[in-house]
């Protein structure tokens, strides 16, 4: 059986490294093939050529465009975190708010108004979504508004966070390419995605294709990161069960 | 221990699930409610829980109210229809909750939590997660949590009703065994007949629409009771009995 998983384990590595070998060996071959002019559709060696050339410009756009990323990701989480916990303690705030955090979604903050909704739905979900039994029986308990939320409600809704943590990573570097797209950052502080229209307009396509690459390669790093983040933060919650208020 | 007196409930959209009942569960007792689905008994068992507020009647706790006896003065544990564990934490930080709860000294907590488990058999499982446990044990560990604070009052509501039967008889036999030996009062909530005679010193039998009582059975049988009880011919009068009461009061019911 041990070596049944071990074969699937590599199986999960091996398949979807052939099929992008595959990919790029036919799209190099053909661009080779029907001679393709690079401001068409340069081929993977020219677009490695261009990473490598222009690497210096390509890492120092990717550099600004992670920066707002990052930051969009870390003003959604605390503020999305924030408007759950305020959420969850009455019925009454929810609905009073829950308005204006959809009216949010729909005015133009692209960077951030995504990121909000989807972390105040997934984690007020997660923080109500505690087992009813479980809290009369903090009731029963008469355990105080904070000692429901800390130890019920916050650890329930880990999870859900974690959930809304992972999409919202993603979300986070559309929202920065977008905004780079919409306002602009041009000058010395151009990011990745001012990269792509400006090579776009100087018809450099393989810099285009190249930028292209580094924006997916900081996705999934990105996604990558999160998910890590995620599995070692809940099983850590399990180990330090013990220790909490030691 | 708890009197209860004329306590009635009706819901907010007009059900009346309680009619007037009269119930008094005394220091050592182990009294069932037993009857069909919707006769109220978890509802009763709330309201002396102090989860749901009666709308008429009075309930007094060791002679005095809800409020005035308190949780530390009254001591009342409950365990519920499912295990209800905190799924994220260890079988000894679920048990020690109620201690935690109360902000109980760590040194004295955890020397209650290893009693608790010891008494319910599951010494050797303080480390593991719910799920990593069975049914049966997750319920133990729940018992466990309930008897961690040496409750003067216990409440059960069918605790062991989502379990397969050999597990539910085995926990039966635990239960009234930890009854006898700690001295133990109970307040159970059961549809089972069976599992009502073997258990309880009484059987308080309820009926539907509107919920209340409408006997109070006494089981004079010596304890403990063992495998040869439940197939006895004292036991098969004593459900006959119950079962008649059930069976009356759902054709009154039902004409």
């Amino acid at each position: 059986m041990k070596n049944a998983d071990a074969t699937t384990r590599a199986l999960r590595f091996l398949a979807p490294a052939a099929v992008a070998v595959l990919v790029v060996g036919l799209w190099q071959s053909l661009t080779t093939v029907y001679d393709v002019p690079a401001y068409i559709v340069p081929s993977p060696l020219v677009v490695a050529q261009t990473l490598l050339q222009d690497g210096a410009l390509l890492l120092r756009a990717l550099g600004v465009t992670l920066t707002i990323a990052l930051a969009a990701l870390a003003v959604a989480t605390l503020l999305g975190t924030l408007a759950a916990l305020l959420f969850v303690q009455s019925r009454w705030i929810e609905m009073s708010l829950f308005p204006y955090a959809v009216l949010l979604q729909v005015t133009p903050i692209v960077a951030i108004a995504p990121l909000i909704i989807i972390w105040v739905k997934d984690t007020t979900l997660g923080l109500r979504s505690v087992d009813p039994g479980l809290l009369d029986f903090f009731r029963m308990a008469r355990a105080s508004r904070w000692q429901i939320l800390t130890r019920l409600r916050v650890p329930g809704a880990l999870p859900y966070f974690f959930g809304g943590l992972r999409i919202a990573s993603g979300l986070s570097l559309i929202g920065a390419v977008v905004a780079e797209f919409v306002a602009g950052t041009g000058g010395s502080g151009a990011g990745l995605a001012y990269l792509i229209l400006l090579s776009g307009f100087q018809l450099n396509v393989p810099r285009l294709f190249a930028a292209l690459v580094l924006i997916a390669a900081a996705g999934v790093a990105l996604f990558g990161a999160t998910v890590w983040v995620s599995k070692r933060a809940l099983s850590r919650w399990h180990e330090s069960e013990l220790e909490r208020e030691a | 221990m708890v009197a209860i007196a004329a306590v009635e409930k009706t819901f907010a959209n007009g059900t009346a699930a309680l009619a007037p009942v009269d119930l008094v569960v005394r220091r050592g007792e182990f009294v069932s409610l037993l009857g069909p689905s919707g006769c109220g008994k978890s509802t009763l068992l709330n309201i002396v829980a102090g989860l749901v507020a009666p709308s008429r009647g009075t309930l007094a706790w060791w002679g005095g109210d809800f409020a005035s006896t308190g949780v530390s003065g009254r001591r009342l544990a409950f365990v519920f229809q499912s295990p209800t564990l905190m799924p994220w934490a260890r079988v000894d930080a679920n048990v020690r909750l109620p201690l935690d709860l109360a902000h109980v000294e760590r040194a004295a907590a955890d020397r209650a939590v290893g009693e608790a488990l010891a008494l319910v058999g599951l010494e050797g499982f303080a480390r593991h997660l719910p799920r990593e446990l069975s049914g049966g044990m997750q319920m133990r560990v729940s018992i466990a949590r309930a008897l961690v604070t040496a409750p003067d009052l216990l409440l059960m509501d069918e605790p062991f009703g989502a379990l397969d039967e050999f597990t539910r008889s085995r926990l039966d036999e635990e239960l009234s065994a930890l009854w006898g030996a700690r001295g133990l009062t109970v307040l159970f909530v059961t549809h089972s007949i069976v599992e009502s005679v073997f258990l309880s010193t009484r059987v308080a039998v309820m009926a539907a629409r509107p919920g209340r009582v409408i006997a109070d059975v006494p089981i004079d049988v010596p304890f403990p009771r063992d495998d040869a009880f439940r197939v006895s011919t004292t036991a098969a009068e004593h459900g006959r009995h119950l079962s008649a009461l059930v069976a009356g009061a759902g054709a009154a019911a039902r004409a």
